[in-house]
């Protein structure tokens, strides 16, 4: 009994080992040069800073280039916002019929929506129906992109979970005299909260770190999000490592919050999405 | 039953999702067809035929682009698969730890790239990167990470491997939760060992929760393009171009035609590689 004890204990050291060697030696990195100046931070080494610099690192990162970080931030929240709005409403109606119906349409309704999330979009033909309807570089226009990107999966989450909502709920307000509208909104809808949540937080982090579709759809410096401001603070020989670690660390704080307090519902989310579709 | 369903699961629940879709998803593929047989600039079109295809498969600087995606996806694919099911086992084991672990593999996988990207392009600098530095302590001379073309690409899709792996053990992790506890009671009272138990239990009997890794790590492969493009830029030379990041390139240089020829063949390639995976998989499945 001892001995087995000594082994568990032998690997429990191991396995905590490992992962301080290989995922917190590179958090610690990108903290501790974060809090360097300039010349120590180049060095890209895990000393001890000899001067302390925090403040004066994360104010000159927000206020560069007349706060192009806080806009990029705005212009990210508000992306995401807006087309976490529009996915929800409109994928949780679709999954709804798709879940409830069955007939000859199902079945190529189903299938084009499966290969949303396998088929990498056309990039130029996108910028080219973008154009011609005069949303290219619009807020709109990225909103309406990432939420033609992120139907698929919202979708596939929805169905399944509606199909835990018994028919007979849709039949005593069919009964009770509810049109379809007021009865999807209204008895469906409040029902979905778990999955909402899921489809929320995970398109959430999706969007906010997307860096692809804003480099193609959303070009410009007005427009910049957050993912595109790390160029900022690169240049070939003369980067300023510290900002650039210090803009790091201030991008990967919403997930960072975000896992805090939905990392069961996003594993669950991840977990259901994958397993199913 | 037929009313409720004519009237009240009408297909006009889907109108708003078909309209985004169709007209910012798949009206764009399709005429991605026909744009990648023309020299356009958006305003204008011009019909070439078959040119930008054969530019497409003749130039070496392109060509290039077709083995180093497959590469990628088969080594990132395999790696998943392969560490993700180990770190599931151990992560399910009567490890103490296991919750701080779990937490701490998975967490990479809600980062952004390409934060992730410069952060390990900065540790696997040849001279100065904490790599080396670390390897030198124990005598080893590490590397050029990045700028050796024979193991640049390898480098970046280890880092893929490192944010990705804990979407790969998460999906395990729950195939094997739903692992009913008979089997591995009946297992122990046969006498099986732990290795017996992984080879008779854990592996057949996550089949599906494989079948997922196997085709999202897959097709994330094919069609990944920030990660390389924040560590490497497709460089040294054209040693870590991907399909997509020339995409990019030939449309970043104006070729519109050309970067959208890109996007068929990955569009057909995806279908090619992805669609008879996924059938070959499903079909394991059933057998089992």
């Amino acid at each position: 009994m001892r001995k087995r004890s000594a082994i568990r204990l032998f690997w429990e050291v191991v396995a905590i080992a490992l992962s301080i060697v290989i995922f917190w030696v590179p958090f610690y990195f990108v903290i501790i040069n974060s809090f360097k100046n300039r010349t120590e931070s180049s060095l890209l080494n895990i000393d001890w800073p000899s001067t302390f610099h925090i403040l004066d690192n994360y104010k000159e990162v927000l206020t560069a280039q007349d706060g192009m970080v806080i806009r990029a931030f705005w212009n990210s929240t508000l992306i995401t916002l807006l087309s976490i709005i529009v996915l929800v409403i409109v994928c949780a109606m679709a999954g709804y019929v798709l879940q409830r119906r069955s007939d000859r349409w199902s079945g190529p309704i189903n299938f084009l929506i499966l290969a949303g999330l396998m088929i990498p979009p056309a990039i130029v033909p996108t910028i080219w129906v973008l154009d011609s309807i005069h949303l290219y570089k619009t807020i709109t226009g990225i909103v309406l992109i990432e939420t033609a990107l992120g139907v698929s999966f919202a979708t596939i989450l929805y169905k399944g979970f509606m199909a835990t909502i018994p028919r007979e709920i849709d039949e005593a307000a069919l009964v009770d005299g509810c049109g379809p509208v007021r009865m999807f909104f209204q008895m469906i809808f409040p029902l979905l909260m778990p999955v909402n949540s899921t489809v929320i937080v995970l398109s959430a982090v999706g969007i906010y770190n997307d860096f692809v579709n804003p480099l193609y759809f959303l070009p410009g410096a007005k427009n910049a999000t957050i993912q595109l401001t790390l160029y900022n603070f690169t240049s070939m020989y003369n980067t300023s490592w510290n900002l650039l670690f210090a803009d790091i660390i201030l991008i990967s704080l919403p997930p960072l919050i975000l896992f805090i307090f939905f990392n069961k519902r996003i594993v669950a989310g991840m977990t259901a999405g994958a397993v199913k579709g | 039953m037929t009313k409720l369903s004519k009237h009240y699961y009408s297909y006009a629940f889907i109108l708003p999702l078909g309209i985004i879709y169709f007209i910012f998803f798949l009206l764009p593929t399709l005429m991605s067809f026909f744009f990648s047989l023309t020299r356009w600039d958006l305003a204008d079109w011009e019909f070439i035929g078959l040119e930008n295809y054969v530019t497409f498969f003749s130039e070496s600087s392109l060509t290039i682009g077709f083995r180093n995606t497959l590469i990628y996806a088969v080594v990132t694919c395999v790696l998943k698969v392969v560490l993700g099911l180990l770190l599931a086992v151990a992560l399910t084991s009567n490890l103490r730890s296991k919750g701080y672990l779990r937490s701490v593999v998975f967490f990479p996988t809600l980062l952004s790239t390409i934060a992730v990207g410069i952060a390990f392009s900065t540790l696997m600098h040849p001279t100065q990167g904490l790599i080396n530095q670390g390897l030198s302590y124990l005598n080893i001379v590490g590397p050029d990470w990045l700028g050796d073309t024979s193991i640049a690409l390898l480098s970046v899709a280890f880092v893929d491997v490192w944010k990705g792996v804990g979407m790969a053990t998460v999906i395990y992790i729950a195939g094997i939760m739903s692992i009913p506890q008979d089997y591995s009671e009946a297992l122990q009272i046969d006498g099986g060992t732990a290795f017996d138990k992984f080879k008779h239990i854990t592996i057949p009997l996550t089949a599906p929760a494989m079948n997922s890794v196997i085709i999202l790590s897959f097709i994330g492969g094919l069609r990944s393009f920030d990660l390389v493009w924040a560590m490497t830029k497709g460089g040294p030379g054209f040693s870590t171009d991907l399909i997509a990041s020339i995409i990019y390139k030939q449309y970043q240089g104006g070729f519109y035609g050309l970067a959208t020829a890109g996007n068929v063949i990955l569009f057909i390639g995806v279908s090619l590689l992805a669609f008879p995976l996924f059938m070959l998989l499903s079909k394991r499945e059933v057998d089992l």
